[in-house]
């Protein structure tokens, strides 16, 4: 059955995109049939990070208007054959965005794909709802740092209230993505520690992606660090994080400085 | 047609001469709880000052200035009212719970619920609101949210963002968390934010109760 994935956060610049884009590519290469939505009207990046900014022909909006068919708008990867992207609108804005049109959408991709990971705009606004309105479960993406903590916290409380899922009465399964985490800095209490974040938020941690320039660059070659460099740090984390949300159980370590006696003494399990 | 008759529960603000320092008050504690009167209907009590209708036309539109929209007053003249100004009401009670008054439609009484409990944390920018009596919250009230109940408040988690208890004049309310962290606390309107609370009371088990006019803040063993 389809499951819909809403990556989110509330704040801006912690990595939803990067995420999105990072996930899609690790379920996609298992075999599983994944579609990345970007439901940054007006902002769009999706496109960039996928590497596909200029094969966009129609994109969302179009669809949700008219009279372009959904297929026409899917663009397949042409690197992994089971990836494809519906791209957002850069001309125009989020008042595009109709209720009727997203569900109709979500529906239909329902139908084609195992995967359908929503890329929610920054905000709390109609582009964020709506982003999070069909889905089945949510990946808040949190940096160790008290600005993006809270705003986390926010989307967790809307999560719970604004969701078609939990108007229904059912709870939305949330599961915590903390993105740019540095070992280093934690150790100099620049950073809240995995556990300050967890205690904070209380939702269950799906992976701890470190800090890493090959994320920065793989994003500026529209290339997803899942594919141009699967070995690295954070490929290992996103693929690791997209096995547990297949239902594995894959054990979780916390990214520490020095390898050795250290990363064993932290060396836990996902809460 | 038919008319029916409601009753409903409202906050009264009382001014006490002289305004302009009782705005300057209003106004420090708005800055600590911005958003406090949004949304909610106001009764402004004149009991305690006299004046004229332009005085009284002056204070609502400085009050609506600040967000806090006046549904009516109480204890004023209503010949010596202007038009424009909200209705005159009498018969207000200091038990603000929402009772069926005699005589009123309401005949079949409701069991009263006089405690809520949540079982999930309360998170950032949710605002609960329960003047009935205690609430009770199983795991933390995060950075900017708020519980506001007419009892206690109870935090079994980590109280971070606001807890009011006592909000209806209800003085023996007390507000107790497993761990404070909290941006202010408050019961009967006396309040402390974060900055005026004892710094080696962070991160404890405490209570806030008040004594006299002086909100006390104490660790429990």
């Amino acid at each position: 059955m389809a499951k819909v994935l809403v990556v989110t956060s509330g704040k801006g610049g912690v990595g939803k995109t990067t995420s999105t884009a990072a996930l899609g590519v690790a379920l996609a290469r298992n075999g599983q049939s994944v579609v990345v939505v970007d439901f940054d009207v007006g902002l769009r990046n999706l496109d960039l990070v996928m590497g596909a900014e200029r094969r966009v022909v129609y994109d969302l909006i179009n669809v949700i208007q008219g009279p372009v068919k959904l297929q026409q708008a899917l663009i397949r990867d042409k690197r992994i054959e089971t990836l494809s992207l519906l791209a957002a609108s850069q001309t125009r804005d989020k008042d595009a965005l109709t209720e009727e049109g997203v569900a109709r959408v979500i529906a239909a991709l329902r139908d084609r794909f195992d995967w359908i990971i929503c890329d929610s705009p920054a905000g709390i606004e109609r582009g964020a709802t709506l982003a999070m309105r069909h889905a089945d479960a949510a990946i808040v993406v949190a940096n160790p740092e008290v600005s993006s903590v809270r705003d986390s916290d926010r989307i967790i409380g809307l999560l719970d209230a604004k969701t078609e899922k939990a108007e229904k009465g059912e709870r939305i399964d949330k599961h915590l993505l903390i993105t740019r985490y540095d070992p280093a800095r934690v150790a100099r209490a620049e950073m809240l520690s995995i556990d300050d974040v967890l205690e904070i938020l209380s939702i269950p941690l799906i992976g701890i992606i470190p800090e890493s320039e090959d994320v920065l660059r793989a994003s500026n070659l529209g290339t997803p660090v899942t594919l141009s460099n699967p070995t690295s740090a954070p490929a290992r984390a996103y693929a690791d994080a997209a096995r547990r949300l297949k239902g594995e159980d894959v054990e979780m370590s916390i990214p520490a400085d020095k390898k050795g006696l250290f990363d064993k003494l932290f060396r836990r399990r996902a809460a | 047609m038919r008319f029916r008759g409601r009753s409903y529960v409202a906050f009264a603000l009382a001014p006490e001469p002289p305004v302009a320092d009782w705005l300057a008050e209003i106004d420090a504690w708005i800055r600590s709880s911005a958003g406090f009167f949004v949304g909610r209907p106001v009764v402004l009590d004149l009991a305690a000052v006299s004046l004229s209708s332009a005085g009284i036309a002056h204070l609502v539109s400085e009050l609506e200035a600040r967000d806090i929209r006046i549904m009516g007053l109480e204890g004023a003249d209503p010949a010596a009212l202007g038009p424009g100004l909200p209705p005159v009401l009498r018969g207000g009670r200091a038990a603000s719970v929402a009772e069926p008054s005699a005589g009123a439609a309401a005949a079949v009484p409701e069991p009263k619920e006089t405690s809520l409990l949540l079982d999930s944390p309360v998170r950032s920018g949710q605002s609960i609101f329960f003047p009935m009596g205690d609430v009770t919250v199983l795991g933390s009230i995060a950075s900017g949210a708020e519980v506001v109940a007419g009892g206690s408040v109870h935090v079994y988690g980590t109280l971070r963002g606001r807890a009011m208890a006592g909000c209806n004049g209800n003085r023996r309310a007390r507000i107790f968390c497993r761990r404070l962290e909290a941006e202010l606390v408050a019961i009967d309107g006396y309040y402390r934010a974060a900055d005026d609370i004892a710094p080696d009371l962070r991160s404890r088990p405490v209570q806030a109760w008040l004594e006299g006019t002086a909100l006390s803040v104490t660790e429990i063993e």
